[in-house]
């Protein structure tokens, strides 16, 4: 498979970019709901009309409604979503539910998958319990009740977890909080009693859920998988996320370049466009490697992943990693390099520095893709 | 596909019944690479009997037309060619500037003449070519160089000096630059091919900071250049006063060449070259070493896709012209990085200089010789500011 797009998937970009650009764009979308302080952090205008342009179902089987898409066409929406830095449920729900829901029964599926490719409903997803990204470590309890589960613990960082109408979470059924076995998947539906989600804004003004779990009684169909057998799911939906939030993460690099290549052509310092100064011009050439770097190896990743390749697990690290550096690189160097300018909320780079923060934590940051990349290769 | 599937069972089956396995490991040292030319020796049965059967098969250069000493397989085929040697680690029968450089500038401005004659014997390993292109003052501002050819009718007289001309003292001809418009910087420059056995021509060794002396000072004193040698095979590749085209065409292919985008162990993973070379790491490794291991896997990793996506990019016209000086950027950038981790691995064993465990110094002095990867073939500096002018297209650089 060559390492670019096909034409299927360039003219998807072109629509994808340019349903963003008009659609997503900062002022439209981020800036608005900010200044108004909206409770869920995005448009559900924007969702919906997201469903109508196909993007929600992408990843969704053609036989569950769905349009039976890849990781690179899901990438492709997805860096779109980040050089606009478009607020949307589309990573959580797209990408990271919609993989766990391939793993769902087909009642569940049926109960789910509709509103999720119509745009109607939104998904989070529950996994990390501390403020870093440790997948490895689960607590959260969820003991035999009856026909169901009880379920008590806590969750934190659940991106769009005070809109979600359902929450994927991952439990512990059985074995200490270490165990790789003993995890099991719940589709938890938003007003499960017992259930207390506290909301907090975030850097980028996003909403995430400090969730509590307080006995939350589930009935036997809301496994997702196996019981007991969950962390293969957890895995694959793992996997998906972090190949989305790569592409993501590398449309917030090409963003805050873009943004900051023009500035230098356009600014005047000394009598010259700044961008005449080649302290400068070596630094955003070096930036730009760095992110078309990031870019390849994103879509390496995203196309290893669309084969099933076993390759694909190390090379998602890889491209977090990879990514993660790149886009930290362009957005401090955005923000130098408009100067004065750019440390004011009214221009635009200083927005791309703080979705970077969020998104590079999100799913795992460099440094905890740094070290799965040792130890996948064995050192 | 059916077809390249066959193709790769037909070059496994030939490759396993022709190369030794001596060749099928990697080169230890200098002796194991081989390089042609008149003087060439070869080291050992194994390496001679490799590089026939290459020559046979057109496999020195696989990628060229038939006529002219290659296989003329595709791109795919080669590819494929390229994965089968490196699945058993086979080594190039033949290393030479020859084929790196010269070879692909022939095959874009030589005459038929001219591809004739001196590609086949580039294939064929029997004319051992260097590069005469920087001067002492002319080095990354390469257009202001000095060596003049004088025009005498059906010869140049030439006179100056090259420097930096790697194994001049071995090759039997240069590919040089030279002069020959004194009121045209670009435009009066002439791309030369000629005998280093020439009257006039001689070098001096320069020895570098790795203790190995592999280039040299090249003086030209009153050397005789004749236009031609013979039917429709001038002495100059492309127009007289024209080789600026062709000495920026061949340095964009010795920028990818030394950026390794084309694969291999100079852009690998530190992770996957210490498994290989069996280097136990356990718990010798300090964390925050572990950690720069970590780090520069990602980046080699990540720039492995990167020279993958840019050979897919340049078989179908995509890639951006000026790529080339990307990957030579960041490729020889991260070369360094790899051989400063590598030394720190090795500890103070990585600091014998002329041990036999050690290969004579092998880890030291590669080391060393990494630092010109950001220098020669166009510094970084160099890369950077092309980057900025012909893909970012940034105000007057
Ligand atoms: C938080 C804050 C507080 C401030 N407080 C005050 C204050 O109290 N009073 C006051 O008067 N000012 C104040 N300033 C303004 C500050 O002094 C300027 O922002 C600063 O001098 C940079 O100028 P600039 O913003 O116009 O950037 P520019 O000069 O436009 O620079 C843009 C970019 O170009 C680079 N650049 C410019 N020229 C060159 C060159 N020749 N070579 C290489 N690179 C170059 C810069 O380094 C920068 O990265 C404040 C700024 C901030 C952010
Ligand atoms: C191992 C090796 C093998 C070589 N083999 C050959 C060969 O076979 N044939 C041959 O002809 N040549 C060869 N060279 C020469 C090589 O091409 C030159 O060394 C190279 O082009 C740099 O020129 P210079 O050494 O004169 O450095 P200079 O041009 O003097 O550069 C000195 C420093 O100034 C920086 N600099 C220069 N101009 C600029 C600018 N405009 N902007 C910013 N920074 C700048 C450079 O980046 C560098 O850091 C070889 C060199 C090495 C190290």
């Amino acid at each position: 498979m060559p390492l670019y797009h096909n034409d299927d998937q360039a003219m998807l970009a072109d629509t994808a970019s340019g349903f963003m650009a008009e659609e997503g764009n900062i002022a439209k979308q981020l800036r608005h709901w900010r200044d108004r302080n909206c409770k869920d952090g995005f448009g559900h205008g924007l969702w919906k009309q997201m469903a109508e342009m196909g993007f929600t179902g992408m990843l969704v089987d053609e036989a569950d409604g769905g349009l039976g898409m890849g990781h690179v066409e899901a990438g492709i929406v997805l860096e779109e979503i980040g050089r606009n830095l478009t607020p949307s449920p589309f990573l959580t729900s797209s990408v990271l539910a919609a993989t766990a829901l391939k793993h769902g029964s087909d009642d569940m599926k049926g109960r789910y998958l509709p509103g999720l490719i119509a745009g109607d409903s939104v998904f989070a997803v529950a996994i990390d319990e501390t403020a870093k990204h440790r997948p490895s470590r689960i607590a959260t309890r969820a003991e035999k009740s009856g026909n169901g589960f009880r379920l008590t613990g806590s969750k934190s960082f659940v991106v769009q977890g005070a809109s979600a109408d359902m929450i994927v979470v991952a439990a512990r059924t059985s074995g200490s909080d270490e165990d790789a076995d003993g995890i099991t998947l719940f589709a938890v539906p938003k007003d499960a009693s017992g259930m207390t989600h506290d909301a907090v804004r975030l850097v980028d003004s996003s909403m995430a859920t400090h969730t509590k779990f307080d006995g939350v009684e589930l009935d036997g169909d809301a496994v997702i998988g196996e019981i007991d057998g969950g962390r293969a799911v957890l895995d694959a939906m793992l996997l998906a996320g972090r190949v989305g939030a790569a592409a993501e993460g590398v449309g917030v690099a090409r963003g805050a370049m873009d943004m900051t290549v023009d500035y230098l052509k356009q600014r005047k310092q000394f009598g010259k466009l700044i961008g005449e100064f080649q302290a400068l011009q070596h630094r955003a050439s070096h930036l730009y490697s760095e992110v078309e770097i990031a870019r390849a190896v994103t879509i390496k990743a995203q196309q290893l992943l669309d084969a099933g390749a076993e390759s694909a697990d190390l090379m998602a690290s890889v491209a977090k990693a990879k990514v993660a550096r790149a886009a930290r690189l362009a957005v401090q160097e955005g923000v130098q390099m408009h100067g004065g300018i750019g440390m004011t909320d009214e221009y635009d780079i200083g927005l791309y520095m703080k979705r970077d923060r969020a998104l590079a934590e999100f799913l795992g940051d460099a440094f905890f893709h740094a070290n799965r990349v040792a130890t996948l290769s064995g050192y | 596909m059916a077809d390249l599937e066959t193709f790769r069972t037909e070059t496994r089956a030939w490759l396993e019944a022709n190369c030794p396995p001596e060749m099928r490991e990697p080169a230890r040292d200098d002796e194991d690479v081989y390089w042609g030319g008149r003087r060439a020796t070869f080291k050992n049965d194994a390496q001679k009997a490799w590089f026939e059967a290459c020559v046979a098969k057109g496999y020195t250069v696989p990628a060229w037309p038939k006529e002219y000493g290659g296989a003329g397989l595709s791109p795919a085929e080669a590819k494929v060619l390229r994965e089968e040697m490196s699945r058993i680690n086979a080594r190039p029968p033949l290393s030479s500037f020859g084929i790196w450089m010269l070879g692909p500038a022939l095959l874009q401005f030589g005459t038929e003449g001219q591809k004739q004659r001196f590609l086949n014997e580039i294939a064929r390993g029997e004319i051992r070519w260097c590069q005469g292109y920087s001067e002492p003052g002319s080095g990354s501002d390469l257009v202001s160089l000095q060596t003049y050819g004088e025009d005498k009718g059906d010869h140049w007289v030439v006179n100056g000096q090259k420097i930096w001309t790697s194994y001049a003292d071995q090759a039997d001809w240069i590919f040089c630059l030279v002069r020959t418009d004194k009121n045209d910087k670009y435009k009066g420059i002439t791309f030369m091919l000629y005998d280093m056995a020439s009257e006039g021509v001689t070098t001096k060794p320069i020895l570098l900071i790795s203790g190995n002396s592999p280039f040299c000072e090249t003086f030209f004193d009153n050397v005789k250049v004749p236009k031609s040698y013979g039917e429709d095979c001038p002495a100059y590749v492309g127009e007289v006063n024209r080789g600026w085209d062709v000495a920026k065409y061949l340095l964009g292919h010795e920028r990818e060449m030394i950026s390794g985008a084309g694969g291999g162990e100079r852009s690998a993973a530190i992770g996957a070259m210490m498994k290989r070379h069996a280097v136990k790491l356990g718990d010798e490794l300090d964390p925050v070493l572990r950690a720069e291991l970590a780090m520069f896997d990602v980046d080699a990793l990540a720039y492995t896709a990167m020279g993958e996506k840019f050979l897919d990019e340049i078989k179908v016209g995509k890639a951006h012209p000026a790529q080339p000086n990307m990957m030579k950027y960041v490729g020889t950038e991260l070369n360094k990085r790899r051989h400063e981790l590598m030394m720190a691995v090795g500890g103070s064993r990585s600091l014998e200089w002329e041990s036999e465990d050690t290969g004579g110094g092998k880890p030291a002095r590669g080391w060393l010789r990494t630092k010109a990867n950001s220098i020669e073939g166009g510094t970084s500096e160099v890369m950077l500011n092309v980057i900025s002018k012909r893909i970012l297209d940034l105000p007057g650089a």
